[in-house]
Formats: structure tokens, sequence, C-alpha cells
């Protein structure tokens, strides 16, 4: 009986957390996507044929986690089927930070450009007994840097 | 040592091709980043240690990736792939791979 009032008291406390930490960090992911908005990052593998440009490689990597009650969510979306959105927006805010990450790097080297973006995505704790709900996110791309 | 992973350079020849060259390493975390993890687990939001942790692997992985091409004269990697593998809990392999070329 105990156990079954601590499970419903962490279910409840894990939900109102959790939800704030999701509702910040998307604020600060759309609040920064506008700020590299004039850093274009794009999936093509050819440089531009004009211009003297440097490359760099660049890495962004996160990993995150969801939290208890997404996990319990998720639990009976397996049982019943269907869109799983408690992992939907976990994925969608790592590959998002992670390339704005990537993002960062490349403007810190003053890039005007970051061509051919590849993700890779791994879960991490993957096989264990206790399914836990986290991904490593890595975004990679190379960094166009204009030389004078 | 240019490291890129894109397939065509601009203003630039490769000279010869020297084949593939790769870089691994395998890392796990010690038990008090594991026992943060777990934590933070509850409540969701970003694995910092894990973060880190993999970051450093990467860079180990990408040293090696260098240390090989040097060894076979290469000045440039062309076409690097990075892979993740998780083989056992708490541990990640990281695999990093590209081919190798002597630019003019």
């Amino acid at each position: 009986m105990y156990q079954l009032i601590f499970i419903l008291i962490l279910l409840v406390v894990t939900y109102f957390i959790g939800t704030y930490l999701e509702k910040k960090h998307y604020t600060s992911i759309v609040e920064r996507e506008r700020k590299f908005n004039q850093l274009p990052a794009i999936a093509i593998k050819t440089p531009p044929s004009e211009g003297n440009f440097q490359q760099q490689l660049v890495l962004g990597s996160v990993t995150i986690s969801v939290d208890y009650f997404k996990r319990f969510l998720a639990a009976l979306h397996n049982f019943f089927g269907g869109r799983v959105t408690s992992y939907e927006t976990l994925l969608d805010r790592a590959r998002r930070e992670a390339l704005l990450r990537m993002k960062e790097s490349a403007a810190e080297q003053n890039a005007t450009l970051v061509l051919n973006i590849k993700y890779e995505t791994a879960s991490i704790y993957k096989g264990s007994g206790k399914s836990v709900g986290s991904v490593e996110v890595l975004a990679y791309g190379t960094a166009m840097i204009p030389e004078p | 040592m240019l490291i890129s992973n894109l397939e065509i350079l601009p203003n630039k020849t490769i000279i010869k091709h020297l084949g593939l060259v790769q870089g691994s390493s395998v890392r796990a975390k010690h038990v008090g980043r594991d026992i943060m993890a777990s934590l933070k687990n509850l409540f969701g939001g970003e694995l910092v240690g894990y973060t880190e942790l993999l970051q450093e692997s990467r860079e180990e992985a990408m040293q090696r990736l260098e240390q090989q091409a040097e060894a076979i004269g290469a000045n440039a990697i062309i076409n690097v792939r990075f892979s993740t593998s998780s083989i056992a809990q708490g541990a990640a392999e990281i695999y990093v791979y590209g081919t190798a070329v002597i630019l003019e």
C-alpha cells in the first residue's frame, strides 16, 4: 500500500518538474535557433564553387533523458500501441540541441556555412532491465570558414 | 591534418588515396556519475556527465584516427563518419572512420 502511494507521489512530482524543465528547454532552444538563423546548416555535399574557404569538422552532442512520468506514460503506450509522444519530444529536443551546439562551435570559428550535416543517435542503457529512456545525439558537419 | 566529412574539397587536388583509417574508443563512467544520472533520470533533462564522457571518448577516437593517418603518410582525412554503439549498460563504443589522402 505504502509503495503504491510512494509511486503515485513520485509520478505527480516528476510530472510537474519534468514538464517545467521541458518547457524551459524548449524556450531556450527556440531563442537560440533564432540567434543562429544567419548560419545555415545544410545537408549538401558539394562545396560552393566560388570563394576561398578553410574547412573544419565541427561536432555537437547532447545526452537527454525523459522524466519518470513520461516513462510511465510510454510504458502504457507500449501496451495499447500508437504514437508515443513523450519520446517524440525527447528526440526532437535532443536533435535540435545537438545541432545548436554544433552551430555554436562553428560560429566561434567565424564560419558562414556548415555543409553535409549528419546525425547519429544512440540509446544509452540499451538492453538493461530497467528501461531508462535516455538518448545521445551527435550532429556533425564541415564548417566553411571564409579566407580573406 | 585536415579532417573533413566532405568528399570533394574546394581548391584542392587529391594526389593519392591511401585507404580507410579508423579510430575507436570504449569508455564506461564511474559509479558517482551513475548515481547522479539515475537521479537526473527521475526528473528528465540533460545528463551532463554522459555528454562529457562521450565527448572525451570521441576526442580520443579522433586522436587515434589522426595517428593512424599520420603513420601512413597522409596529410588529410576526408569523408569522416562517426558511429556510436552501446555494447553494455553504461559503456559506449565510439568509432570514427574516414579515407586518408595526400593533398597537393
